[in-house]
């Protein structure tokens, strides 16, 4: 009897340790691919028509992606402007440090201040947009009064004018972007070895040379995750934008995503086909990106092995 | 589709079989009635509900039973009250019916009436009329209701027939409108000894006495772009006439038209004078009012529903006076902004008799006149035997609206033009009046959009 229980061992009992993992992945797997996957092709999809979002959708062929790179002034401005969110948005990693550095000591109440630092994060983008759209009101405006004293004049206030207001915007985004990199380092920082630290101090190494060359390598995981939240931050930029400006004025501040927004969802919109065009455009904009962090994540994963 | 657009026209009869009482008529004989005796006006109230209540659907208010969805996007305060009376009353005069209401942020109801109206739709909702139906006529979401409009309770609607009709059949019913025109600062003209202008060189020489005083002439928060469209629909349709401003609508003349050109030129002399004031479009039309309120500028072009802010703001009744936009080209008849706002049956709803009765009841004469009185909506009423409140800036409007717009009734610059050319052409406005020189380039613009958009 014995030599019989083999064989009636279930399917699931056979392949347990082999299937189980798949078990428990299958749920995780099931939803992205139906919210994230599947909407992406649908995307593509979608693109290639020209649809209202509630009727027939209409085969346009690449006709979106013609209009769209053959002389869009708004798809130009908006690229533009995701370019410049790309750049200026990085600064907060460089300020994230250094203000990390400076919190990391031990003095009385310092946690009161690391909070107080991290603060703007917590609060929701919609609230910071909103203060700083007061911040730079023209005429009652605190930023207004403070240059009106050393007697620069924006025509328009900063959100009024063309040339600056996307630079407004983006100096609102980097106050909490700034927060978040802080509270980044400032985790790197507690797992900073204090031997090697020791041992460099007894080299005779401080200041820059010590920050450069002993703290900053052994704060690369931060440096990386910071480097990853801030470009993603900058290319899904809207919740400041759709706050202080709507877009404006004349659609000067507008980048990808609002664009998109505002082509396929917005009131005037629900030109479904070119929407999704410009979230494609978009999407291979992340991608470049994407490809760039899962290379580096790979490298390092098989490197130390 | 963009050929059958709105005919909210008082003068023009709707252009129908119907033999309905003159419209002209009727407004004329309203305002005599204001001025006579009430009791005249209770019994023609009577008299009205007594049609209404044998119609074909309003008969047995006590049949009507079961659930009636409502969503509206009344969510200002105001409105909101009224809303939410008219939804108890109907509720009240119909024990087996539970009236369901639910209230929709105002602006939030633009994109969310698709989803609405496709998926588990209620059965009454609110929406605007003319143009800004289309996309949900086209999907076929509204319900036709041609056969509510036989009903002969509607016959004092008929002005606003032409507005609810597209593709010859009518898909909603209105609820109120309101008129526009320049509210000034009565007590800032009468310093200056300015009067009313009449024609453009007054207003021009008016802004120029109020500029020397140190003022600006006129406030705008243009930050949301729709208060320049109201800017450019005036003074097009009174430099060009209302059929040329419809058939620009239409997508049937050119923006670089050099007429079109006129209107801009006519425009760019009050933005030279430095008319308005600086920095408008990094306001919303709100935060544009302290300016008159504190009397840095002295007119604001703007929609009735500003009063109620205006008074808010502090300003009692004789400081604060309306005039009609003036004449700018006298041989073309005054046209006049005045937006209607209606009720609408989605095609997927459940209690379609009881919807067909609360539309009945919404435009029925008594209920008309309370919920557009000066302490509820305080706008204009859609039915003819609605009374029409005693407040000055409504019957000022009604009055110019009855007598002084024979050029034809636009609903606005975002609800006449389709929605992809309004949000082009509102926003190069907005450039035109911070940068006028840039005009070439933003005509261009927007003629590229009209071969794009109408084709």
């Amino acid at each position: 009897m014995a030599t019989a229980t083999p064989t009636t061992r279930s399917w699931y009992k056979r392949n347990e340790i082999a299937v189980t993992p798949w078990l428990f992945l299958l749920p995780g797997v099931l939803f992205f691919a139906l919210y994230v996957i599947f909407p992406i092709f649908q995307s593509f999809w979608i693109s290639f028509h020209e649809w209202d979002g509630l009727g027939e959708k209409t085969w346009v062929g690449t006709a979106n992606y013609e209009r769209l790179l053959g002389g869009d002034r708004k798809f130009e401005t908006s690229f533009w402007n995701n370019i410049k969110w790309l750049i200026l948005y990085l600064l907060a990693i460089p300020m994230g440090l250094s203000i990390s550095l400076f919190l990391n000591q031990t003095v009385r109440g310092i946690r009161l201040y690391k909070s107080l630092f991290f603060f703007p994060f917590v609060i929701s983008q919609v609230v910071v947009g909103l203060v700083f759209s007061w911040f730079y009101l023209p005429n009652d405006g605190l930023f207004d009064v403070i240059t009106g004293l050393v007697g620069i004049d924006v025509r328009g206030g900063i959100l009024g004018n063309p040339n600056t207001a996307t630079y407004g915007i983006i100096a609102a985004g980097l106050w909490p972007q700034t927060a978040y990199c802080m509270i980044l380092y400032l985790t790197g920082l507690n797992a900073v070895d204090p031997e090697q630290v020791e041992a460099a101090r007894l080299d005779g190494a401080k200041g820059h040379k010590m920050l450069w060359y002993v703290i900053i390598p052994q704060l690369k995981p931060a440096t990386f995750i910071a480097f990853v939240v801030t470009i993603i931050g900058a290319l899904r930029s809207f919740d400041f934008i759709a706050v202080m400006t709507n877009g404006g004025p004349f659609g000067s501040t507008r980048v990808l995503s609002f664009y998109m927004f505002e082509e396929s969802l917005s009131e005037f919109g629900f030109r479904m086909g070119y929407g999704a065009a410009i979230a494609v455009v978009l999407f291979c904009l992340m991608l470049i990106f994407i490809t760039y962090f899962l290379w580096s994540m790979y490298q390092d994963e098989k490197g130390p092995r | 589709m963009i050929g059958l657009r709105l005919n909210f026209n008082i003068q023009n009869q709707v252009s129908n079989n119907e033999t309905i009482i003159d419209e002209k008529t009727w407004f004329e004989w309203k305002l005599r009635e204001e001025t006579m005796h009430s009791m005249l006006k209770a019994s023609v109230a009577t008299l009205a509900l007594g049609v209404a209540s044998t119609s074909a659907f309003a008969d047995g208010h006590a049949n009507l039973e079961g659930t009636l969805r409502i969503v509206s996007d009344m969510s200002n305060p105001a409105p909101r009250a009224v809303m939410e009376t008219m939804a108890a009353d109907f509720d009240a005069l119909h024990p087996d019916l539970t009236v369901e209401l639910e209230i929709v942020d105002r602006e939030a109801w633009k994109t969310q009436i698709r989803n609405a109206l496709t998926a588990n739709a209620p059965d009454v909702v609110n929406w605007y009329a003319a143009t800004r139906m289309t996309p949900y006529v086209d999907a076929g979401l509204f319900m036709d209701i041609s056969d509510l409009w036989e009903d002969p309770a509607m016959a004092d609607l008929a002005s606003t027939k032409g507005a609810m009709t597209l593709d010859g059949a009518q898909w909603g019913v209105p609820y109120t409108y309101y008129q526009w025109g320049v509210y000034y600062r009565k007590d800032i003209f009468e310093e200056l000894g300015l009067s009313e202008p009449a024609t453009w060189e007054e207003e021009i020489a008016n802004c120029q006495a109020i500029i020397d005083s140190g003022r600006k002439c006129y406030t705008i928060g243009s930050k949301f772009l729709w208060t320049a469209g109201g800017w450019f629909d005036y003074i097009n349709s009174r430099t060009n006439g209302y059929d040329f401003h419809i058939q620009l609508a239409n997508g049937e003349v050119e923006w670089t038209d050099e007429r079109v050109r006129e209107t801009f030129a006519n425009w760019r002399t009050l933005i030279d004078m430095g008319a308005f004031i600086e920095d408008h479009q990094s306001y919303s039309w709100q935060e544009a009012m302290p300016f008159m309120v504190d009397g840095e500028a002295t007119s604001y072009l703007m929609g009735n529903f500003s009063v109620a802010a205006f008074r808010d703001g502090g300003l009692t009744d004789d400081q604060l006076d309306f005039y009609q936009f003036p004449q700018i080209n006298p041989d073309v008849a005054p046209a006049e902004d005045a937006p209607t706002d209606t009720f609408h049956i989605p095609s997927g709803a459940q209690n379609v008799e009881a919807a067909k009765a609360f539309l009945l009841y919404v435009t029925s004469p008594d209920v008309q006149s309370a919920i557009n009185a000066g302490d509820a909506l305080g706008q204009l009423p859609v039915n003819a035997a609605a009374s029409v409140s005693d407040d000055k800036f409504i019957q000022e409007g009604f009055d110019m609206l009855s007598n002084n717009a024979s050029g034809g009734i636009m609903q606005f610059f975002d609800r006449d033009f389709p929605a992809e050319m309004a949000s082009v052409g509102m926003e190069g406005l907005q450039e035109f009046m911070v940068f006028p020189d840039n005009l070439d380039d933003i005509l261009e613009r927007l003629e590229e959009t009209r071969q794009r958009v109408y084709q």
